[in-house]
């Protein structure tokens, strides 16, 4: 009997809003196991106050709750369901928190309820320093010297005792938070008092540093006969001391051998045999020592999917969400099939024929005042992954999917030149150290002190050393000159077109035109798990410079959906629901779905998702690369966020259709002189405004608008740069510094209405017809971005006569702009007169929240218009309004203690949370409403 | 950037180019591909390899170089390395040498920048065959004709040539036990595991008789590992199945595996491609445990001749294709696998198989002195 037959009906915790050490990877993993669950024809109720999320979309799972993750929603859904077991692995800590939490006030006992695919025990022995600590000791697996403290006293006293380098690790928390490595004795103090700040339970743990050891992560499945196998080995680039998930991470492992990988596996399948009984993913971390003595350390062990379950997932092909999901419900792995062939065992450990390296993304310049330094607390905020035949291909695909306008790792005359600047960097690093390396090598400066600085395995370092060789080598030539074999190693090592043409000083396109010439062509290659030693069933892709092409183009009409690129803040899951949505319509419709994102940690890239996944950058070269093997009848732009739509003008420019509202249509919204024209001829209301390219006209033109001025760049996301100015100082200081960072701006300056209301509406078009999806009022005045702002849906005390208004001017402009898909307008009131602040042709930050509240799939509408499937006219309209949903943002300040958490016109909350209320005497919202013009203190 | 250039001609025609790493030499062998992503060193020393052009499909080679204390045998057995990167530098602080230099003293010819993945999948989909790996400057139609005199690995004894010529012993005297090995193709870490487990281990070359190994009084005899296919020698399959017959406790490892199985009047055969890499999944029926597991093997054992036969149990399978990975005979101390137990490289959950042998030997050793 495989698996438990008294299981029928599950509950699956989510992880709550996207928060800094908790994000994207949990909508895949709680996906994944819903899917997996309910293929084994069990119903699967779920649970996350996340609206933006996958997990809580009805093709997901059979029951969604969109409440807070308290037990008192616990009690409510088990009241209404018949839950035979509940299944908190798959939402991070903050699941496996509620659960303890249910479990300790006797919910699931009340209810007959079962926890499965985890066991209380064992999160209680991780996540409590003391109690792993001495379960370590008893198995004889050995950790770096270590101590409790609970009180400030203690921890000096421990402090004394272990000596300097110290680490301070905060139990019971996520991400690291309150977590500091401590060079420096004379700021211990500080760091001990943050520490026990941030523990639930005041409780620290002060380790010996090990810094400069090497750092390894596996990835764990386990089933209930203790069958254990690691699905992926993952290495960290930088060494110890840097949060894993805010280092550049390797998979497989690079630098170890055989003999030290095996006692490490030897360790980890003890160490997970060792803490309870539960089925399912676990992760464990390992130090090894930078010396002969290659000693190996257990720094910490993780009982449930994880950030890094989700990259080795994509990393390996081997889904292990899924895999656990089957594993909670009693089947053990050696029972199961490997999806990715479809005929081999489950119980196997992937073998990978490529490299992938991972960067993560960070958000610090939304975070005035962040120490940026990297150390013990996660402050990344997204993550990419690049896929390469080799290490340095793998890397600099990682560096191009990050969009930091960087063109990949050196080559692009963006480097740092100043020897003092960069010492200083390899020394403390923060997100630009990789940059940094590359900087140093250029400018001669030697191997060892590079290696000293950073403690980066020589190999690495050695990798990089000879992409500066081989820049150098490359330089020596011109766009003619250029011999083929250079040429070619230079793909090989994944440098962009844009990066060569910038060597040898020609266009793009002319590297471009010339290495087709020389039959230089991207290939593209499966992920199988198995480093083809079997056939594969699932179109995951990446490209790569070789001979054999295994991406066979089928006859069916075909589209592409670009994806969003690494997570952001302004940017974020919304843009992955989307996509998703976007793509399952695609396929309703009859066409061959292809995706390209380069995020490991979404649903995008889940390669279920898609007919056809390449994992790539969302960069031109690697776009048109595709397009030009699939040929596809067009592209999909506006689901994927900015990064998708910025792509636009490029795809035009060569020919390919943009799905939906044209090109010309996007770029007159963004545009924003001739946008105001249109809504001029419209007669449309807007704040009067210039655009201006230097800061003397900006003051010139200040005077003709009046103060306050809303001052922004174009084509940014999230409100990027924006600020309010209140006189000619603020503003001639706003406007350097925005061309400093971005050069050839066009700069818009809009009159500030203070003290108005702000609205946006959303609306499906298709050129003639508009339905509007949703129109949400923001509780706090105009002047905090609305990303930032409590929204409520529908409005909650705008008149009929503004509401008309609001409608009116929606269906204007869309119609005007040619919409065929989604548009967000955003309003501002004051008045009684509704003005339009701007206009995104686009899927925005809120559709999925009205959909979520509406329950209607509006993406998928909007979809099948653009694809010009459908009319808006031929959709049976039937939104689900009962009360009010309130939109409340979430921020990850705590990650960021020295920052300013004042709000303004750029955004700043990482995620979001959803609220039904039924009438405006909910206290949430009073609460709200009456501390709307307090926000500067939050 | 000096580079010369390669060729990997396979018996079909298919050719490969590419960069020549260490040494300048032209080499013959049966073309395989092994999926490890750790344990090169282990791998190119390992004498199962003997007279095989390997191909590593992981992307890198040599990142963390070799040790001399990391090897299965006394020097590298493969015939020649095809692989994608290989890695002139290493970064291991221990007292080690870069793999470079390593086959430049062996005289081993590899070639890098091939696109390994296609010739893995040409392998897969074509099975195994034989291949030529020129470093020194020949040409295509010089390696065609050295490449037709290349005998096919199916009807091949291989065991003689790295089988031990002298016997030798190894370890202490008074230690507790007494093992024999039959030396096929022995890996040092097969030794290394009797050795832990405190056993006065003698190695005997693959011709020796049933009366030379009795006349040692071993308590347990080992099959060892090896290259080629079981079938010529029949010598050492009278041997062990004298042992068998005299309730000796046995190991058999792999090729020692197919050795006892023939022994018994099972058939082996020649796979497709076999199985070869550090992860493949092994159910032990008798236990319902599931293990991964070390495999290196292009021959293997008839299931529908085991299961003709009453007195065998399929002790082990192959998780992935069903065949047989592990038999053992009724009422016979025999433990035998077609997979690595004493791994290097590779995982080590199959360890408890020794541990096994050693439960037999301890029965035996109180039966012979109740006797």
């Amino acid at each position: 009997m495989p698996k438990n037959p008294s299981i029928k009906s599950v509950l699956i915790i989510g992880s709550g809003p996207i928060v800094i050490g908790q994000a994207v990877e949990f909508d895949y993993s709680g996906s994944q196991a819903a899917n997996s669950l309910r293929e084994e024809g069990i119903e699967v109720s779920l649970i996350n106050s996340n609206p933006a999320t996958i997990m809580t979309d009805p093709v997901t799972a059979d029951h969604v709750y969109l409440l807070p993750l308290e037990p008192k929603s616990i009690i409510k859904i088990l009241e209404e369901r018949n839950i035979d077991a509940v299944l908190p692995s798959m939402g991070g800590q903050t699941a496996l928190n509620l659960a303890i939490k249910c479990e300790e006030q006797g919910i699931w006992e009340r209810y007959g309820v079962k926890m499965i695919g985890v066991d209380t025990k064992a999160i209680e022995i991780t996540e409590d320093r003391e109690l792993f600590r001495e379960k370590m000791h008893e198995i004889e697996v050995p950790m770096a010297p270590s101590k409790t403290a609970t009180s400030y006293l203690q921890g000096k006293e421990v402090a004394q005792e272990l000596g300097f380098p110290l680490v301070i690790r905060p139990s019971f928390t996520l991400g690291g938070t309150g977590g500091a490595v401590i060079y420096d004795p004379k700021k211990f103090e500080t760091a001990l008092h943050i520490g026990l700040q941030a523990s639930p339970i005041h409780e620290v743990m002060i380790d010996k540093a090990v810094v400069g050891w090497k750092e390894y992560e596996l990835e764990l499945l386990r089933d209930k006969n203790d069958n254990v196998v690691i699905v992926c080995s993952i290495e960290n680039f930088d060494p110890m001391g840097i949060h894993t998930g805010d280092s550049i991470t390797v998979a497989p492992a690079m630098t170890l051998s055989d003999s030290t990988f095996q006692k490490m596996r030897n360790m980890a399948i003890k160490m997970i045999r060792s803490i309870g009984n539960f089925s399912g993913g676990c992760n464990v971390q390992f130090s090894v020592s930078n010396d002969e003595r290659e000693e190996i350390i257990a720094i910490e062990i993780n009982p449930r999917v994880s950030r890094s379950s989700a990259l080795a997932s994509k990393a390996t092909g081997y889904p292990i969400a899924k895999i656990a999901a089957k594993l909670a419900i009693g089947y053990t792995l050696d029972e199961l099939t490997n999806p990715i062939t479809g005929n081999t065992s489950a119980m196997f450990e992937p073998t990978l024929d490529y490299v992938i390296v991972k960067i993560p993304r960070w958000n610090f310049d939304k975070f005035k005042g962040a120490d940026r330094k990297l150390g013990f607390s996660m402050k990344s905020v997204g993550e990419v992954m690049g896929i390469g035949r080799s290490f340095t291909e793998a890397l600099q695909k990682a560096c191009q999917s990050l969009e930091i306008n960087r063109n990949g790792l050196g080559a692009d005359g963006k480097e740092l030149t100043n020897q003092d600047e960069i010492l200083q960097s390899l020394a403390e690093p923060s997100w630009n150290r990789l940059f940094h390396i590359y900087d140093a090598f250029k400018l001669g400066i030697s191997f060892s002190t590079i290696h000293k600085k950073t403690h980066i395995d020589p190999w690495f370092l050695q990798q990089i050393q000879e992409m500066v060789l081989l820049e150098r080598e490359i330089e020596k030539y011109s766009l003619d000159t250029l011999p083929r074999p250079l040429l070619l190693e230079a793909k090989e090592k994944g440098y962009a077109d844009r990066q060569i043409a910038h060597l040898v000083r020609c266009l793009e396109s002319e590297i471009y035109a010339k290495r087709n010439e020389m039959g230089i062509k991207r290939v593209f290659k499966t992920v199988d798990t198995c480093s083809a030693e079997f056939e594969a069933l699932t179109p995951y892709y990446y490209s790569t410079f070789e001979e054999e092409n295994e991406s066979v183009v089928t006859d069916r009409k075909k589209i592409v959906v670009l994806g969003s690129g690494p997570n952001r803040i302004g940017q974020g899951i919304e843009f992955d629901y989307s996509c998703v949505h976007g793509v399952l319509a695609a396929k309703e419709c009859g066409y061959e779905t292809i995706m390209i994102n380069c995020n490991p940690e979404t649903v995008s890239t889940d390669f279920l998702t898609a007919d056809k996944l390449y994992f790539e950058p969302v960069f031109w070269e690697h776009i048109y690369d595709i397009i030009q093997h699939e040929k596809p009848e067009g592209v999909i732009v506006q689901l994927g966020g900015q990064t998708a739509l910025k792509l636009a003008e490029k795809l035009h420019k060569y020919g390919i259709p943009v799905l939906g509202t044209s090109y010309e249509s996007l770029d007159l919204a963004e545009d924003r002189g001739r946008f105001s024209s249109l809504l001029k001829e419209l007669d449309v209301p807007y704040p009067k405004f210039a655009s201006v390219t230097s800061a003397e006209e900006a003051v010139k033109l200040s005077r003709e608008l009046g103060f306050p001025l809303l001052v922004r760049p174009s084509y940014v996301l999230g409100g990027q740069s924006m600020k309010i100015v209140i006189n000619e100082q603020e503003l001639e200081h706003h406007v350097v510094k925005i061309l400093r960072d971005l050069p050839n701006n066009q700069i818009l300056i809009d009159h500030f209405l203070a003290g108005a209301i702000e609205a946006e509406a959303d609306a499906i078009c298709d050129g003639e017809d508009v339905y509007i999806i949703g129109i949400m009022e923001h509780i706090e005045p105009a002047g905090i971005h609305s990303g930032d702002s409590n929204a409520v849906l529908p409005p909650f005390n705008l008149g009929d006569l503004i509401i008309t208004q609001i409608e009116d001017i929606t269906r204007k402009v869309a119609v005007a702009l040619h919409t065929k898909g989604l548009i967000n307008i955003q309003f501002a009131i004051k008045d009684d007169q509704v003005y339009v602040i701007e206009a995104n042709p686009r899927a925005s930050r809120t559709v999925p929240f009205i959909a979520k509240a509406y329950q209607e799939p509006y993406v998928n509408y909007a979809t099948k218009v653009m694809l010009g499937e459908k009319k808006v006219k031929d959709f049976n309209f039937n939104p689900q309004r009962k009360g009010y949903a309130i939109k409340e943002p979430v921020f990850s300040f705590s990650k960021f203690p020295d920052v300013d958490k004042e709000l303004g016109p750029e955004m700043k909350s990482t995620g979001e949370a959803i609220h039904f209320i039924e009438n405006l005497k909910d206290e949430l919202f009073l609460k709200l409403y009456s501390e709307r013009n307090l926000y500067l203190s939050k | 950037m000096e580079s010369r250039t390669a060729i990997l001609l396979l018996e079909d025609g298919t050719l490969f180019k590419g960069i020549s790493q260490g040494s300048a030499k032209t080499s013959t062998g049966e073309i395989c591909f092994n999926t490890g992503m750790t344990g090169y060193q282990e791998i190119f020393t390992d004498p199962s390899y003997f007279g095989q052009i390997m191909v590593t499909s992981t992307a890198h080679i040599g990142n963390y170089g070799t040790q001399a204390d990391e090897v299965e045998s006394g020097s590298v057995k493969i015939a020649g390395l095809v692989c994608k990167n290989f890695s002139k530098i290493h970064s291991r602080v221990r007292n080690s040498q870069t793999l470079e230099s390593y086959f430049e003293e062996q005289q081993i010819p590899t070639i890098s920048n091939v696109d390994t993945r296609k010739l893995v999948r040409h392998i897969r989909d074509n099975g195994a065959m034989n291949a030529i790996l020129s470093t020194d400057g020949k040409s295509v139609e010089e390696l065609k004709e050295l490449l037709a005199k290349v005998p096919s690995m199916k009807g091949r004894e291989l065991a003689s040539s790295v089988s031990t010529k002298e016997k030798y012993e190894v370890g202490s005297k008074s230690s507790p036990r007494r093992v024999a090995i039959i030396d096929l193709g022995l890996k040092t870490n097969s030794l290394r595991n009797l050795l832990n487990r405190d056993t006065f281990v003698a190695v005997f070359p693959y011709n020796v008789t049933f009366e030379e190994l009795t006349a040692w009084q071993p308590d347990g005899i080992l099959v060892s590992n090896g290259p080629g296919d079981p079938e010529p020698l029949t010598g050492v399959t009278e041997v062990v199945k004298s042992i068998i017959d005299a309730d000796i406790p046995v190991m058999g490892i792999c090729l020692g595996h197919q050795i006892i199985s023939l022994s018994q009047g099972l058939k082996t055969y020649k796979m497709h491609n076999g199985h070869r890499g550090i992860n493949h999944p092994v159910l032990n029926t008798i236990s319902r445990k599931a293990e991964i597991t070390s495999q290196n093997h292009g021959f293997a054992v008839s299931a529908e001749s085991c299961m003709a036969n009453p007195d065998i149990t399929i002790s082990h399978v192959h998780l992935n294709d069903n065949t047989v990975a592990g038999i053992r005979i009724k009422n016979k101390p025999v433990v035998s696998v077609q997979y690595h137990p004493e791994a290097g490289p590779g995982p080590e959950d199959a360890n408890y198989l020794f541990d096994e042998f050693f439960t037999h030997i301890e029965e035996y050793k109180k039966k012979m002195t109740i006797g």
